[in-house]
Formats: structure tokens, sequence, C-alpha cells
């Protein structure tokens, strides 16, 4: 018996309803995915395999769509190098005249922070290996500001390095597979960096809200901040060195104090991932998390002790602490390796004491 | 000008216009600088979101859409589900509404296509919001929203192409 002799000939769905049925099943796939995204997370696995894949797909596209652009950015840099060779020749010289006087000033001041090191012992930071990546895909929309860059898991980029332009900060990598790595930018609003003013040593959250000066949030103490005030990465939270170049402190028209960011000043187009690894991640953390056992009765190592936990065996420890007293009658204490007495010497079981 | 009405086949109906949207975006998202100006980023499946639903009702399209949105999410790196959920909410305003536009012209039909796309930010915004915790700055929000609107003449043509195709929604 054929489908259309059978009892359901006759059934005719309506195709409003199927479509609204349709809509539905859709909206709730969408809601579901929405609510199990964890994009903001410093986990490699919040980042999903989907997520990944779409990266190593997209990473050659982005290099093919971005040759042309990059091609025609050369094309127009030449002519402009060609055309404004005088002005910029002009401007150089004068940096460069700036410069000098910086590189005198950086000297004697590197000569003394040495001799302070020195003279303090103190530990200076090992310097952070990096690479170069350039940016092959951009998202620029008002619900996301992330960039892929064509470098990956093969050149050594972990979720959470952070990511410079070669003015300052731009964000962390959130995501990393072959080949490619997604960049969340200071901008997008699920960004949090906790950040420091270079003047006050004030801490605050920079939290990126889609507009091109992210917030400063809280911020605590008497008037921490003022207009121009420098902002660099304060490196609470292992997210990143301290210390990094994040831009300048100014008060938005809503009243609100915003960082004019340094990476801004330029187009983001090669960065410098990072390669920053916190010293809270080097070590066993389930080693630092794991809970101490409860301790057990104590054991008393001194004849003090013994006289504290037995009162009836006093008279035995007075005279251990007798026989203590004495050396040289030739008892023979335990030496340790470097011919110290060890305190074990007379210990409660020796003296037959129960604790 | 005049469009001769297509069969409505898979291909030509969602298939075509769905990769042409998905290879704009990816075209548009490539870090292009054109005068010193980066490009815009419209969400270009706004314009099979709006022709779809005014033409006729169907059960591929919002999966079809659910696809799409996942893609953009992939490609911008949004929330994912989050352009999903704000073309389906897009789709489902505009097939309720598709009695109120019969017959409407350009100009009105523009504005409905300009509402479509308020809707699917709306969604978009207050989805980012919530997960967030911080209110996306309306002036990109804006920006992004301004060139989706100027998307219509390709919805417009998609209309046309397949208006006569299929009669008994009218």
């Amino acid at each position: 018996m054929s489908y259309r002799d059978g009892h359901f000939q006759d059934l005719k769905v309506p195709l409003t309803w199927t479509v609204a049925v349709a809509v539905v099943v859709a909206a709730v796939v969408a809601i579901a995915l929405l609510l199990s995204d964890r994009r903001e997370t410093l986990q490699a696995s919040a980042y999903g395999v989907a997520r990944a894949v779409a990266d190593t797909v997209n990473a050659p596209a982005g290099q093919a769509l971005s040759a042309p652009g990059r091609v025609a950015s050369q094309a127009s840099d030449f002519l402009r190098d060609y055309f404004f060779a005088a002005s910029e020749n002009r401007r150089l010289r004068q940096e460069l005249a700036e410069m000098q006087d910086l590189r005198d000033q950086v000297a004697s001041l590197r000569n003394v922070a040495s001799r302070y090191q020195a003279l303090l012992g103190f530990r200076t930071d090992p310097p952070v290996p990096m690479v170069t990546a350039r940016v092959i895909l951009d998202a620029r929309g008002p619900f996301s500001e992330t960039r892929l860059a064509d470098a990956g898991k093969e050149r050594g980029v972990e979720v959470g390095n952070p990511v410079m332009s070669e003015r300052g900060l731009v964000g962390r990598v959130i995501g990393v597979t072959r080949g490619a790595s997604r960049i969340l930018l200071l901008t997008d609003v699920a960004s949090r960096t906790p950040v420091l003013i270079d003047r006050t040593d004030a801490r605050a959250i920079l939290t990126g809200d889609s507009s091109t000066a992210p917030k400063l949030e809280y911020l605590r103490g008497q008037s921490p901040v003022r207009e121009g005030d420098r902002v660099l990465t304060s490196g609470d939270g292992g997210l990143g060195p301290r210390g990094l170049p994040v831009g300048t402190a100014v008060k938005g028209l809503d009243g609100v104090w915003r960082v004019q960011l340094d990476a801004a000043e330029s187009s983001i187009d090669f960065v410098r991932i990072i390669l920053f690894t916190d010293f809270s991640k080097l070590v066993d953390q389930k080693e630092l998390s794991a809970l101490p056992l409860p301790p057990g009765p104590p054991a008393p190592t001194s004849p003090q002790t013994v006289i504290m936990a037995a009162p009836a065996d006093v008279a035995k420890a007075a005279a251990a602490l007798a026989a203590k007293a004495k050396p040289s009658d030739g008892s023979s204490a335990p030496k340790g390796p470097a011919g110290m007495v060890t305190g074990g010497g007379a210990s409660a079981s020796d003296h037959g004491a129960t604790p | 000008m005049s469009f001769k009405a297509d069969r409505m086949d898979f291909w030509g109906w969602i298939g075509a216009p769905s990769l042409i949207c998905l290879g704009a975006t990816l075209l548009f998202a490539a870090p292009i600088k054109v005068l010193g100006l980066q490009l815009p980023e419209p969400v270009f499946p706004m314009a099979p979101v709006f022709a779809w639903a005014v033409l006729r009702p169907s059960i591929l399209a919002p999966f079809v859409l659910l696809g799409m949105g996942l893609f953009l999410d992939m490609v911008w790196g949004d929330l994912t589900g989050l352009w999903g959920l704000a073309l389906i909410s897009a789709y489902l305003t505009v097939l309720l509404s598709r009695s109120m536009m019969t017959g409407q012209s350009r100009v009105m039909m523009w504005v409905w296509f300009a509402v479509a796309c308020g809707v699917a930010m709306a969604v978009a915004y207050a989805a980012t919001a919530v997960d967030s915790g911080v209110a996306p700055n309306l002036v990109p929000t804006f920006w992004q929203f301004l060139p989706t609107v100027l998307l219509y003449p390709f919805a417009h043509r998609l209309i046309e192409r397949f208006e006569d195709a299929d009669v008994r929604f009218r």
C-alpha cells in the first residue's frame, strides 16, 4: 500500500502553523546556543570546536581577501611617501632631536636603576618572548570587536596572551587554533582589563563598551585620576605583565572617565602577541588547592613538652634535661649532616613518655 | 525595470542569495581600507530575511537563517546564536506583518525593511547587554544599522524576481 492510498492522504498540515513551529524551533536552538556561549572566559576549552574550525577555515579566506587591500595600501603608501617626502623628513629630524635628549635621560636612569636593583637585590622580570602576526579578518560591529591574526598554536600562542600594536595594548587572545588566533579588543563589550593610573598607582578595570574609548570602572580613592594621566596595565590577576602602555585618561561627555587608547592612533594591521605566562599558571594548581591533612596528635619532641603533657613523668623529663645540660659527660646527641645538634636528641619515646 | 518571475526552486530562492550574503560578509570583514576609511559592516542576510518573509512563509527559511546567523557569529566573533536569534526575530516580525505590507509603495516597504532591521539590531543589542553586563554604545550600533537599511534594493530585487512565482500567498 502506497502512502497516498493510506489514511494520511487527506492529511494536510497548515503551512502557517508548520512555519510557526519551524520558527520557534530555530529560535529555541539559537537561544540555547546563546546561553551556552562562554567566549569571554579565559579557558581554552570555552572557545569551542566549532569556533576553532571556523577560524581555521576563515584564516586562508581572510588572507586571500585581504591581499588586494594590502597591495592597494602599499601602493598608496608609496605614493604618499613620494609626494610628502620633504615634510616627512622635517618631521623626522625634529623627532630625532627630541629622541636624542630622551636617549641620554634613559641611559642615565637605566644606570641609576640598575645600581638600585643591585643594592636592593631586586629581581626583575625576565624578558617576555613575543610573535608578530598580521590581521586577516576584522569585526568592527557594535556587538563584537575582534580580529583574526595569522599566528596560532604552532607559534606558541595561548589563550589569554596580551596583544599589542606598535603603539600600545590592543587586547588579548580569546581563541587559538592552528594558523590563527582570535583577538578580543579592549573596546569589545566583553573585555575587562585590570589597569593602573601611572601617576597615582590607583587601580581600575578598563571596560569596553564598543566605543573607541573604553570606560575606567571601579576607581577608588580621592581624585585618583586626572585628565591626561597615563594608563598602564597593572598585571593584577595574571592577565599580563605590568606596565604595558594602554592610553591616556580623558573625561567623557557622560562624565565617566575613559581611556583614549594608544593603539587607536594607527590601524591595527600588524600585532605583537606577547607569549606571557603568569607565575600562577606555572605552579601546580592542584597542589596549591589541595586541602591540608588534619593534624594528628602532637608528638612531644622536647622535654618541656613532655613535662606539660605528662606531669606523672616529671622526674624522667627532669633527668633528660639534666643529661642534655651536660653534653661533656659522654652522651651522644645525634648530629645533623653539618655537625649541628638536632632537636631530637631526647625524644619522648627515648624516655618512654606518652603524649 | 521588470524582472521575469522565476520558478521558486531552492537554489534560486534560498541557496544563491544565502551564499551571496555569506560571501559579501566575508569580503567586508577583510581589513581593507578605502581612502583611509574602513569598510562598513552591514548585516547582509537582512535582505533575504525580508524578501523571504514578504513573498511566502517557508519551513526551510528559519533554519537557513539560523545557519547564516551562526556563520556571522563565527566570522565576527560574536556570541554563538546571537545573529541567528536576531535574524529569526526579524523574519518573524515581517511574517506577522506581511498582510499589512501587501500593495504598499516602495518607500513604505523600505520603511518596513528599516523596522525589521531595527528589530534585529534591538534583539542583538539586548542579548549582548544582558550577556556582558554592559550596554553597547549606540553610535557604532547606528553605524551598523545605517548601511544595513541601505541594502533594501537587494531585497526589493529578490521580491520582484519571485513575486509571481507563487501566487497562493498573496
